[in-house]
């Protein structure tokens, strides 16, 4: 393979669309001059986090103009009146429960939706879902995860102690290892709620061909194909009568992959019963109250150390609230509880966890999915172990790493993908030490010294990761060679608008041999592409990039069978670039790849003038032979699937240096370094920007952005006026090295890099801040007030001595 | 979040607006830039069932610059204001002040009298109008009345004015001879609203003593704030602490989901030292600058003829 664009910074395919206003996302559809108007849909949400529903008055709503229909969970027929599935069982997950598309009896938080309004316009629609009474019976509201541990209340009848599932995960004897080591320390701490916000909230696009039988749903959705096993699964309907397509999608983050959304089955069961297109496009408020929280969760750690700062042994029990059902699982527990480690060898762990429920909105994977409390919790163990020992935060970290000659790694733990948690390759020390020099670790205590004496408070932290990327259980692609010399390339897997198009016509245009121009990629459309998992967990350049490779290289092959059947020679004599095959060593015996992509597909009609050549008086062949020869199909194409037996590690580590407002306590980030290693980049450029978004991200989790719930289970932030996403005047600009481990399972080397940014910045932060202003930071996020007041109530904090060491 | 249906009125003129008014009173609203009033529609916090849109209202986009200060119509914007150089030459507060109030895409569109009728305690402009003591001309059917603006905020989104009035300007007085202003604000992010915010108007004398300091606050009390601080600046030895102490002791600040009451009161005393050495530093120049072009010959009353 000549790699002429694999590695390299190519433009964006998308850009020019995307940014010009001609993207195509779920509301477009049937916008356009030929389009047909859809109805479209408001739903009447919950106003309590917590009650029974006794009646449903619907009167006065139908008496609103424009109104065509009113649907309440009575309406719902068969499979779609049952709870929406539990899309990832788990033996730990022992009271999984989900809602119903439309709520049955009980709502059970903020937001769940109860009854649902179609209308010729959204106007219309919530006008008459403003006219729609209901009586409620109202029960006690469980908020936060000390009140669900205490279990007064509860979220779910049949469920007394709230716990909805319990884990428990040891490699060796962790709490002996505690008891026996020389030093030990035991705290708690704690991370809030945030969200994906993406730009684009959930929407959805139904129509339905009576005549046919069939539906075409769009949604802006991580998982297409899924989504079409989901609808047809609910609705009734044979899966090859339903088609998915995920059109442009604005961001994701994690919340798309939760399916099927209510929405997903109500908008195409009206289509369906209406015989009109219906549609729905959540609005802002909507997505805080009913699509998905993460992030939320409580530990307390105890931890065993020896002189050097080594951990012998690590106690981490912790709760995750997980929302008022559990329609995802327990991923993101799982994934704390595991990459909680990071590129450390703690020669004892256990984790314990409990998922428990509350009257709030769901949890489900937020980029970085469980990840920044892990290494939150890890990363403040190093700075806590360094601080008692009175070493350098950067040796106690080294003195735990993984060497670079023990992978691959196996930590002993079974990972979310239900595989052994085994690292496959990294060089943590040697990522210490491309990032000490890049923030200049050991200069900074003389200019943290000098800024104090002029009254400035300045910190540095670190924060380090690993990141479990591309899990399986696979994806594919199909590549197909076009007479014109083009190559349309399909995969499953949906974009969100991170570079697919690009990336992966990258690695065709190398595998292939043909011009970066000629190759369009299509992506998370049923009708193209119907076996896929979904985008998540960093993994569609892991997977669809291997897949995609595999689908070429075939594709390859049979281009040089046929044209050495042509050319009569060996296909090892053959060699392709820029879509011309020819004999190596003498370019003038040569064949254009569209003009073999015609002589693949033996014909009886020349529709053009090219297919001429393929039709069959067009040249003499064996009449012993069939057209189409044994083990051959037609057409110059080819399908693969790759299938990976475990995820593949990739790895980071962040340093922020930050100065606190001695008078005001606000927090500015000076300097933020990251170095990266997600194995062999396919484009630099798009790593870059995955690091930069992630990044933001992370400082919103660090210092902006809390779901604010009050003890009724109201929501005080469902807007961006008060839920605080950074803006980039709140984002500081990066410095970004990359180190390049590649992965020894995959094809092409390569790991997965979209959520890695945010995954340590929390940590990063909190460092900062603490060695800024010597107080310890065991929550996030922090805001100026907050750290106000712990500064203001520092002389009290001799409490945090107190917890340094176990009680004797 | 799609607004109830409401009637939407475009007068031509001030006149047909406040017949418009007089019409639908209480049901009415007046649409200018909508930067606070179209989000209220859209959540349906609100359900105005007429809607009078101004913005095709003739005469209502001037900005006055005069001796007696900067007078402003109801449909300039915020960013018109911004940039004008004689009214920032005439009050300095004014482009101070403005330069944080939200964002640029927000200041193109609303307009600062339209900002001084939603009487948000933490508006910017609402600070600024009462610390500089100006006033606002309403227009109704019945007449024009002209408000100071100690009467025109009444309360936290409550203004003076009646159902049937359009406030059709505002009038910011000059700033005068020895005097210098500075707006310091802390917010979460740049451009939302302030935690707490101070504007300073410092008073100096020829020898640079300062006579006056008083200091406008926002985010931190129900209306406007407005403290005379002269003579805790003016305290002796730690007179910076002296009048953080009287600014916290001035205010009153309610806690949110954002900050506590404490912090804010912090902050209160904390900007005030700093409004108040800006404005001060900017009094004692320019009446040093005063000074000089006296003595090159120059006096006031030269440069205004």
């Amino acid at each position: 393979m000549v790699t002429r664009y694999f590695g390299t910074a190519v433009k964006r395919t998308e850009d020019l669309r995307l940014t010009t206003g001609h993207g195509r996302y779920t509301d477009d559809v049937g916008t356009g001059p030929d389009g047909e108007h859809a109805l479209e849909v408001a739903y009447l949400r919950s106003p309590h986090a917590h009650a029974r529903i006794l009646d449903i008055d619907v009167t006065d709503a139908l008496d609103v103009e424009g109104v065509v229909a009113i649907y309440t969970h009575e309406d719902l027929e068969g499979a779609a009146g049952e709870p929406l599935p539990v899309l990832i069982p788990h033996p730990g997950l022992h009271a999984a429960r989900t809602g119903y598309a439309l709520a049955k009896d009980t709502v059970r938080h903020v937001g769940e939706s109860i009854v649902m309004v179609v209308a010729e316009n959204r106007y219309l629609a919530e006008d008459a879902v403003n006219r729609i009474r209901v009586d409620y019976e109202f029960l006690a509201p469980v908020v936060g995860i000390e009140a669900s541990r205490a279990a007064a209340s509860t979220v779910h009848d049949d469920v007394p102690d709230n716990v909805a599932a319990h884990l428990v995960q040891e490699r060796g004897d962790a709490r002996a290892a505690v008891a026996g080591a020389p030093h030990t320390l035991e705290y708690d701490l704690s991370i809030e709620r945030s969200a994906s916000m993406p730009l684009e909230g959930k929407a959805v696009h139904a129509k339905w061909d009576a005549d046919d039988a069939s539906l075409r749903v769009y949604s802006s959705t991580q998982a297409s194909t899924s989504v079409r096993a989901a609808i047809a699964a609910k609705l009734g309907l044979a899966l090859g009568k339903v088609e998915v397509i995920a059109p442009d999608v604005g961001g994701g983050f994690g919340v798309k992959i939760v399916h099927p959304w209510p929405e997903e089955i109500t908008v195409p069961m009206a289509a369906m019963r209406l015989g009109r297109p219906v549609k729905w496009t959540e609005d802002r408020r909507e997505h805080f109250i009913s699509a998905a929280h993460e992030r939320g969760q409580e530990h307390h750690v105890r931890v065993g150390f020896d002189d050097e700062g080594r951990i012998l042994g690590l106690d981490v029990t912790f709760w995750h609230d997980n929302g008022a059902y559990t329609p995802y699982g327990i991923i993101c527990p799982i994934v704390t509880s595991t990459q909680l480690l990071g590129p450390y060898k703690p020669a004892n762990y256990r984790v314990e966890f409990s998922s428990v429920y509350t009257n709030t909105v769901i949890v489900t994977p937020y980029r970085g999915a469980g990840r920044p409390q892990g290494v939150f919790v890890m990363e403040r163990t190093m700075d806590r172990i360094a601080q008692y020992l009175g070493r350098d935060r950067t040796q106690v970290r080294s003195a735990n790493f993984i060497l670079p000659d023990e992978f691959p790694y196996d930590q002993g733990l079974i990972f979310q993908d239900g595989r052994p948690l085994i690292y496959d390759s990294g060089n943590y020390p040697d990522q210490l030490t491309m990032l000490k020099e890049m923030i200049g670790w050991d200069e900074f205590p003389a200019l943290q010294q000098q800024a104090r004496a002029s009254g400035r408070l300045l910190g540095i932290g670190l924060g380090c990761y690993v990141e479990g990327t591309g899990p399986g259980p696979y994806e594919g692609a199909h590549v197909n060679v076009q007479t014109d010399g083009s190559v349309e390339v399909a995969i499953g897997l949906t974009s969100q608008g991170q570079g697919h198009q690009t990336v992966f016509a990258q690695i065709v245009a190398d595998e292939l041999g043909v011009d970066f121009d000629k190759i369009r990629v299509v992506t998370g459309d049923t009708r193209r592409f119907g076996y896929a998992v979904g985008t998540f967990a960093s993994r569609a350049a892991v997977m669809s990039g291997s897949a995609v490779a595999l689908a070429a290289r075939k594709t390859k092959a049979k281009a040089l069978r046929v044209a050495a059947d042509v050319l009569e020679c060996n296909p090892d004599d053959l060699e392709i670039e820029s879509g011309l095959i020819s004999m190596k060593g003498n370019p003038s015996t040569s064949i254009p790849l569209g003009q073999v992509a015609v002589l693949s597909n033996p014909l009886r009609y020349a529709f053009d003038e090219a297919a001429k050549a393929a039709t069959q008086f067009a040249k003499p062949a064996d009449p012993d032979k069939p057209p189409v020869a044994e083990g051959e199909e037609p057409g110059l194409e080819g399908k693969d699937y790759y299938s990976p037996p475990r995820s593949t590690f990739a790895s980071g580590m962040h340093a922020a240096i930050v100065e606190i407002d001695a008078d005001t306590s606000e927090i500015a980030i000076r300097k933020y370094c990251v170095v990266h290693d997600c194995g062999n980049l396919i484009n630099p450029m798009i790593v870059e920007g995955q690091v930069h978004g992630g990044v933001a991200q992370g400082v919103g989790g660090a210092l902006y952005e809390v779901m604010a719930y009050d003890e009724s289970g109201q929501l005080q932030n469902a807007s961006f006026m008060d839920f605080l996403m950074p803006y980039v005047t709140e984002v500081p600009r990066l410095e970004l090295g990359h180190q390049m481990t590649p992965s020894p399972l995959n094809p092409l080397g390569i790991k997965g890099a979209g959520e890695a940014g945010v995954i340590p910045v929390a940590a990063t932060i909190a460092s900062a801040v603490e060695d800024a202003v010597g107080l310890r930071i065991d929550a996030m996020p922090l805001n100026p007030s907050k750290l106000f007041e712990l500064r203001a109530t520092a002389t009290a904090l001799t409490t945090n001595q107190v917890r340094e060491g176990l009680t004797p | 979040m799609k607004p109830a249906p409401f009637t939407w009125h475009g007068p031509r003129t001030v006149d047909e607006a406040v017949a418009v008014l007089a019409e639908v009173g209480h049901e009415g609203k007046v649409l200018a830039g909508g930067q606070s009033l179209i989000p209220v529609l859209a959540m349906r916090l609100a359900e105005p069932a007429h809607l009078v849109d101004i913005n095709a209202v003739a005469g209502l986009d001037r900005i006055v610059v005069d001796a007696t200060g900067v007078t402003i119509g109801a449909l300039v914007r915020h960013a018109s204001l911004e940039r004008d150089d004689a009214a920032a030459a005439a009050q300095p507060l004014l482009r101070q002040a403005l330069r944080l109030v939200a964002h640029p895409t927000i200041r193109n569109r609303g307009t600062t009298v339209g900002s001084l009728a939603h009487a948000d305690p933490s508006g910017e402009m609402t600070s600024v109008l009462t610390l500089l003591g100006g006033t606002i001309t309403a227009r109704s059917a019945r007449g024009e009345r002209t408000i100071p603006a100690t009467e025109f905020f009444v309360g936290p989104l409550e203004s003076a004015l009646a159902a049937d009035e359009l406030a059709v300007s505002a009038h910011f007085p000059a700033a005068s001879a020895g005097t210098g202003s500075a707006f310091v604000e802390v917010a979460r992010r740049h451009g939302d609203y302030a935690l707490c915010g101070v504007g300073a108007v410092a008073t100096v004398d020829p020898a640079g003593a300062v006579t006056g300091l008083r200091c406008g606050y926002l985010s931190v009390s129900e209306t406007p704030l407005t403290v005379d601080l002269t003579d805790a600046w003016n305290s002796g030895d730690d007179a910076a602490a002296a009048t953080a102490a009287a600014a916290r002791a001035a205010v009153d600040p309610l806690p949110d989901i954002h900050a506590t009451a404490e912090y804010r009161r912090q902050l209160a005393g904390v900007l005030t030292v700093r409004a108040a050495e800006q404005a001060v530093a900017q009094a004692v120049q320019r009446v040093g600058t005063m000074g000089r072009d006296n003595e090159s010959g120059h006096n006031e009353e030269d440069r205004s003829a």
